[in-house]
């Protein structure tokens, strides 16, 4: 089975900062880490080449410094790494990037399941999964948190929604994207993270992969982020109770009457 | 292979909801987006669209009617009875390009999220997700939509100025839901969209509701959230008691559903879900920076620790310094006696 699993650089939680010119996520000189749903994308991977043989090769979309990403990747135990990089994909939303690596995975050729962790924690859309698969013109489970049987042609899988799960049968080739429930990342080797410094990180440009210029970046994207800006702060005041426990609860239980709450 | 839509927006008219329903009920947040729907609409003069797919759902449609929809558009095939992301992508897209809305709506729900994006790219459209906010400019029909990223670290205006439809997915409870208006009445059209020719590349063999509170966390008003001071399973059955005696639901933080206490499904913050309901008590959470961001939204945040200057205890209106196996007992005793 030849999978492909998207890996995305996301800056480290503490570091947001915005571009004030196009009003993105400011990603240059920031600590940058792997999104950590990727992880288990990339362990499922591994753990279906296991069982059935094949390759797996990471993808990433993004500027050279998400070679980094890449090659922890490699360390984990993928085979292959590809960077799709280029000027071009500057400023692009989700529908342009979903595209972009849409094109990527074409031109990889072969693939029979594409897997991604299901949102991006610096984003948090979800919606590039299901956009890649639209652009496919393939099948797509969301959200999947157990894969139950693994055919040639076809997997049974869990998918999680808000009342419980789904069990769905998809034909390959198909994206999936990827819950944390669904297994335990691997921990590298030291030995392992030395090989990956030295591995070739592929780098493929749009015109490689025969992305359409007009539906990249900021031009070829449909929606613009025109404002930026913190939440609003959360103004109450913090009222303490530390008195005996159950005065502290007939306070709270009043307080949550006083808002017809109960 | 990718629909033109950016040469005349003038086609493009009235404010849709694609509707969400389970065992024959329209969900709460499909009301909440018809009420948010009609006041757009108002403004741009417009009407309001109910899109339902399903198997034999056109006796929903006077819901939507008295939750503010002029028109429900239902399609109605057994293929679409459960969730199959391509055949209901394939179904929307199409009425989309027959009816062309200038707004299309839908829940930021497990369902809305996989749905829209592949609709989205099949009508080459600006999508938004996870909305808390919508505005729009009266004379030109330009969505304004606000979305938290980075965890609601940062809040995002996003809009879509050439290309028509503009989609949203909007997080439920946060626009307030219409009082039904009896007698409310609407037109109802009864789509005949046929089936693909080709059968779909994939089946729902079961759907299972799986879960131990009566209320899902992303409808429930009332959460309570344990952490690692809830100390083991036990400790979380005395949440779920106190969750049944105001209508909550339990839900937990990463340390809990790490130690293998609570199920993944019921995991709030940066690796879980994030909610957003009227009141949010958290019993021995500490307050990580990547629980806070599932919640800090929160209308009302209690947070019960026997350590005052643990971080959720600043994030809190009420902070409780305490055992929580000693406040929980005796809340439970007050609200029995009210």
């Amino acid at each position: 089975m030849r999978i492909v699993v998207c890996v995305k650089q996301v800056p480290a939680s503490s570091q947001v900062t915005i571009d004030p010119e196009t009003k993105r996520l400011k990603r240059e000189g920031v600590a940058a880490e792997m999104n950590p749903f990727d992880l288990y994308a990339l362990e499922e991977a591994l753990l279906l080449r296991e069982k059935l043989g094949g390759r797996v090769m990471a993808l990433s979309m993004g500027p050279k410094q998400a070679e980094a990403t890449l090659r922890e990747c490699l360390s984990m135990g993928a085979d292959e790494a590809v960077l799709l990089t280029d000027r071009a994909f500057a400023g692009s939303d989700t529908w342009a990037t979903s595209y972009a690596l849409a094109r990527a995975v074409e031109a990889l050729g072969d693939t029979d399941l594409v897997l991604c962790g299901k949102q991006a924690i610096d984003g948090d859309t979800a919606q590039v999964g299901p956009g890649l698969a639209a652009h496919l013109g393939w099948p797509q489970v969301t959200y999947v948190s157990d894969v139950r049987q693994t055919e040639a042609t076809h997997l049974v899988v869990e998918r999680m929604n808000e009342e419980g799960f789904d069990v769905v049968e998809v034909r390959l080739p198909a994206v999936l994207t990827v819950v944390k429930d669904i297994n335990t990342p691997r921990v590298p080797t030291l030995r392992a993270c030395r090989a990956a410094r030295r591995a070739t990180v592929t780098t493929l440009t749009a015109q490689q992969v025969n992305a359409d210029p007009a539906n990249l970046g900021l031009g070829g994207s449909p929606t613009r982020v025109v404002k930026v800006g913190p939440p609003p702060a959360r103004r109450r005041k913090t009222l303490v109770l530390d008195g005996p426990s159950e005065s502290s609860a007939e306070r709270l239980v009043h307080e949550l009457r006083m808002h017809s709450i109960v | 292979m990718y629909t033109p839509n950016e040469s005349d927006r003038d086609p493009y008219r009235n404010v849709w909801v694609v509707a969400e329903h389970r065992d024959g009920a329209i969900q709460g947040v499909t009301f909440e987006l018809l009420g948010a729907a009609r006041r757009l609409a108002d403004v741009r003069c417009g009407e309001v669209w109910c899109a339902l797919l399903g198997d034999e759902v056109a006796g929903l449609a006077p819901d939507c009617f008295q939750r503010g929809a002029d028109v429900v558009l239902a399609v109605e095939r057994p293929d679409l009875a459960k969730f199959v992301d391509d055949l209901h992508a394939e179904a929307l897209a199409a009425l989309i390009e027959k009816y062309r809305p200038e707004i299309v709506l839908s829940g930021a729900t497990a369902r809305g999220r996989a749905l829209i994006p592949r609709v989205a790219v099949k009508t080459c459209s600006g999508l938004t997700a996870d909305c808390t906010g919508l505005q729009i400019d009266p004379d030109t029909g330009v969505l304004l939509q606000t979305r938290p990223a980075f965890g609601g670290n940062i809040l995002a205006t996003i809009q879509s100025v050439r290309h028509r439809p503009q989609m949203a997915t909007v997080r439920p409870r946060v626009m307030g839901e219409p009082q039904p208006e009896p007698g409310r009445t609407g037109r109802l059209i009864v789509e005949p969209l046929a089936p693909p020719n080709a059968a779909s590349p994939m089946r729902v063999l079961e759907e299972v509701t799986a879960r131990r509170n009566t209320v899902a966390l992303t409808n429930a008003d009332f959460i309570i959230a344990g952490g690692r001071g809830v100390r083991g399973p036990r400790g979380f059955d005395l949440l779920h008691r106190f969750a049944s005696l105001v209508g909550g639901a339990v839900a937990a933080t990463r340390a809990a559903v790490d130690a293998g206490w609570v199920d993944y499904a019921f995991q709030i913050g940066q690796t879980g879900q994030t909610v957003q309901p009227q009141v949010y008590m958290a019993c021995g959470v500490s307050g990580q920076i990547q629980h806070l961001v599932g919640m800090q939204s929160s209308d009302l945040i209690i947070a019960v620790n026997r350590d005052r200057n643990a971080p959720i205890m600043q994030l809190a209106d009420y902070a409780v310094v305490g055992d929580l196996f000693e406040v929980l007992p005796a809340m439970v005793a007050a609200l029995r006696r009210l």
